[in-house]
């Protein structure tokens, strides 16, 4: 410890790492999300003769789920606040409301989609539909795994404490936390509010 | 405890602040977009484009405040990585949606040659 800038510590450079590649994985993943943009967008007005994105989405509704993504994704940052502060307590308690808030988002997206598939609009009644439940169910995947991961690495953190590892895990997630909600801005905007504004 | 220190300064550059600003941004940006859209406050075009004006805003706006893009230091790898991938998300959806554009006009009923 005597000499601290002369022994760089290896945990540091792991833990960049780790990060730096969680950040790669993160802008792949957005690729991903680009490639199912590009999919909806040209298959938008394929609707089949069934109905159309204006007929079908209810905006009030998505600016509720909107809100619910933005708070947990505001509770999750002021949780990490407290990893600085080691301060346990506080921080499973602001990554429980995240957790509350994701489940709320997580299950009215699961109300939305069982409404339309008792409404009869399943995937396979056009190329519209299909690409809306492959691009918000993509979404919806991946906030169902960062809700998973909040209990097990919480868990963890309560069971070894703050040490490197598990603030390393945290920041991933806070990360993965952030980008869902970035990801779901533009499943906002474009899907949802164009949709609804467009002609037809 | 100093080499938990380090882990932390590595990764976290968030304050109350800047969580808080970034909150109430995107509350506001969310709710513009919202009530442009609900209310027809402007006609068709103009709408859509001043919502995804809000919404590439609202992007910045948590990149900046909630992930702290451009805030490392001198090799700025995050960064590089980043515009990468906007380079090649903007290429993916705009050249779908041009290529997909030139094709349904192509593919118009044809005409007649005779």
């Amino acid at each position: 410890m005597s000499h601290p800038e002369k022994y760089p510590d290896p945990h540091n450079d792991i833990n960049a790492n780790t990060v730096f590649g969680f950040w790669i994985y993160l802008m792949t993943d957005f690729i991903l999300f680009a490639t199912l943009f590009a999919t909806y967008a040209v298959l938008e007005k394929g609707t089949f003769g069934g109905p159309t994105a204006k007929q079908l989405f209810h905006l009030p509704y998505v600016l509720v789920e909107t809100l619910l993504l933005l708070g947990s994704s505001f509770t999750c940052g002021l949780a990490t606040l407290h990893i600085e502060k080691n301060n346990i307590r506080k921080l499973s308690g602001w990554y429980g409301a995240t957790f509350a808030l994701g489940l709320a988002f997580l299950l009215m997206v699961g109300a939305e989609f069982v409404q339309l598939i008792n409404e009869g609009h399943t995937w396979d009644k056009s190329a519209f539909l299909s690409a809306y439940f492959t691009l918000i169910g993509t979404h919806a995947i991946h906030i169902f795994f960062g809700l998973l991961f909040i209990p097990v690495f919480i868990g963890d953190v309560l069971r070894r404490g703050l040490i490197p590892v598990t603030i390393r895990r945290l920041t991933c997630l806070k990360l993965f936390w952030f980008f869902s909600y970035i990801v779901w801005i533009f499943m906002f905007t474009f899907v949802y509010l164009m949709g609804v504004s467009s002609n037809g | 405890m100093d080499r938990e220190y380090r882990a932390i300064e590595l990764t976290e550059h968030g304050s109350f602040k800047s969580y808080l600003l970034g909150f109430v941004l995107s509350l506001i940006f969310t709710f513009a977009a919202f009530f442009i859209i609900y209310s027809e406050l402007l006609p068709t075009p103009a709408s859509q484009y001043t919502i995804s004006f809000l919404a590439i805003a609202q992007s910045w706006v948590l990149l900046a405040l909630f992930l702290h893009l451009g805030k490392e230091s001198k090799p700025r790898w995050n960064l590089l990585i980043f515009l990468f991938m906007v380079l090649v998300t903007v290429i993916v959806v705009f050249g779908s949606l041009w290529i997909m554009h030139h094709l349904s006009y192509n593919l118009m009923p044809p005409m007649d040659h005779s």
